[in-house]
């Protein structure tokens, strides 16, 4: 005769039981507390008088400014986006890949005294976001994109070298060790062995990187640093409404299109 | 017997002590550096200008303003009260947005559709799904940076507008990964369930979730992350927490601030990303 498996209570150990209880308590308690202690306007969101308000503010938006003079303007401030988003991403890739090396364990035996200063390097700059970097730069390299582009190669050095090293440390290790047997250096081992193993995936990582970085690149002006976002910033402090929608419309279309290309460019690369 | 034949044969020619591919390579990487040209005069690449006399002693008075670091206590208390803000907005965000994305995600999947089970989707349904599917991207191709812009000139300054910017942002991502993740797994269950007359909740509850639920909460735990991290850019904006206080020392040029609120900022981050990495292994 079968026990009925529903009431058999060795079916669930107990201790996942209670550690998925705990957890549910805890996200319920950490949602309740951040809803009470933030001081959150709900009446005056949630009102007529608000819902109306927020109707005329978005019936400002439409139409939206199509001259050829400001088109040509927002294709400018487009081209200078897609240039900073270019660029600084091939920057951070070269420079992650330059700090990969010494991120990574290159074997078991390896002693890697750089590993823990470089992951420390890597996380900071990974850890402060693009936006607060090109506040920061913007003293040093001045109003424009070229803060932006710092920022933005600098933030992703951090996010690709992390992710590099990690590629690196993951690879088969059969070639590299057969090279390191013959006595090769670490640098030629890595660039001759390692690289051409990993390289697909680091590439795919970039392109990745890529998309997100076309989002950062158009908002990075609204602190100063050139582009789509410095031109919104400045047409919305005016409130010139429908010159606004178009740079929005601008950003979709650009940020859908880089979206595109990526995924395109990854699906070429793993056919 | 011929031992000519066990000799080794000589080689034809030594072996090369220069790279091969040398040639197409050194083409190559000047080929990609003549097609950056455009892109360095595009973002008026100058790095020269970072060692010009006049900016490095700008960058080094700023530069010095950051050591010490402010440490006055009620300055640290702020900070700390702000850490928790931050952190709030961010849970109260992704909150709404869960609740957002939830419905979206299951009026959206394919996998839910009766219609598909026989085969080929009604037009009706099939439309119905890609609306829903375009009402996501869109709200997570516009960058929340602009959503709190708008919020702001709506509700004005505080943390409604970094709530909603964050909810309606993060609704869009969580939709679309969550259909991908329903999408990828195993069909065979959900579809028996719905072939033999269970409701769509009901199909989803017990078809689709158990077999789904670590990978959902895993994501979902790691958005979480992130939303921490957007909290503070939108701080700038004036959505409160920590990014508007760096925003107010930066604006005054007081460097030992901005040094704390950085440490604090990175100390928080790493927690957040050490409690995410934790409950996901927990939970997968």
């Amino acid at each position: 005769m079968n026990p009925s498996t529903r009431t058999d209570p060795q079916i669930e150990p107990p201790s996942r039981r209670s550690a998925v209880r705990c957890f549910g308590v805890g996200v319920l308690g950490l949602v309740v507390a951040s809803f009470w202690s933030l001081d959150l306007q709900w009446a005056q969101f949630l009102s007529l008088n608000a819902a109306r308000s927020m109707g005329r503010f978005v019936g400002e938006f439409f139409p939206p400014d199509t001259s050829p003079v400001f088109l040509e303007r927002v294709a400018l401030a487009t081209w200078e986006t897609l240039a900073m988003s270019l660029l600084g991403t091939l920057l951070a890739a070269a420079f992650g890949l330059a700090l990969a090396l010494p991120a990574s364990r290159q074997h078991e035996a390896d002693a890697a005294w750089m590993r823990a200063p470089t992951r420390l390097v890597l996380n900071a700059l990974r850890s402060v976001p693009e936006l607060v970097w090109a506040g920061l730069l913007l003293i040093a390299a001045g109003l424009g994109p070229f803060a932006g582009t710092l920022a933005l190669a600098l933030h992703t050095t951090g996010v690709l070298g992390r992710l590099f090293a990690e590629a690196v440390e993951n690879a088969p290790p059969g070639p590299a060790a057969a090279l390191r047997a013959q006595g090769i250096g670490r640098l030629r081992v890595f660039l001759y062995a390692t690289l051409p193993q990993v390289l697909p995936q680091l590439m795919s990582y970039t392109l990745y990187r890529w998309e997100n970085n076309i989002r950062a690149a158009a908002i990075l002006g609204v602190v100063g640093a050139g582009g789509l976002g410095q031109l919104l910033s400045f047409h919305m402090g005016l409130f010139h409404m429908g010159k606004t929608a178009t740079i929005l419309g601008a950003m979709l279309l650009l940020v859908g299109l880089v979206d595109a290309l990526s995924h395109a460019a990854r699906r070429a690369m793993t056919r | 017997m011929n031992t000519s034949v066990l000799r080794p044969a000589a080689p034809r020619s030594p072996a090369p002590t220069r790279d091969p591919a040398w040639l197409a390579r050194v083409f190559w990487t000047g080929a990609a550096l003549v097609l950056l040209w455009p892109l360095a005069v595009a973002t008026e690449f100058r790095p020269w200008t970072l060692l010009e006399a006049q900016n490095l002693k700008v960058t080094r008075q700023f530069l010095s303003g950051f050591w010490p670091p402010a440490i006055e206590p009620e300055f640290v208390g702020m900070l700390a009260r702000e850490a928790w803000r931050t952190v709030a907005i961010a849970t109260a965000g992704m909150t709404l947005a869960l609740l957002l994305a939830i419905p979206m995600t299951l009026m959206a999947t394919s996998v839910l559709s009766v219609s598909a089970l026989s085969g080929r989707m009604a037009r009706l349904p099939f439309w119905g799904r890609q609306v829903l599917r375009w009402t996501l991207i869109v709200l997570r191709s516009v960058p929340e940076l602009v959503w709190a812009l708008v919020f702001v000139r709506v509700v004005g300054l505080g943390p409604t507008a970094g709530v909603l910017a964050i909810a309606l942002t993060y609704a869009g991502m969580l939709g679309k990964v969550y259909g991908e993740i329903l999408e990828s797994g195993e069909p065979h269950a959900t579809q028996t369930l719905l072939r033999n007359g269970s409701s769509r909740l009901q199909a989803f509850f017990y078809g689709l979730m158990p077999q789904n639920a670590a990978e959902l909460t895993s994501y979902t735990v790691y958005r979480w992350e992130c939303a921490i991290r957007s909290s503070v850019v939108l701080g700038f904006v004036g959505a409160g927490g920590l990014g508007q206080q760096m925003d107010n020392s930066m604006k005054m040029f007081k460097g030992d601030e901005v040094l704390s609120i950085l440490i604090v900022f990175v100390a928080l981050v790493a927690l957040a990303d050490r409690v995410s990495a934790g409950l996901r292994k927990a939970l997968g």
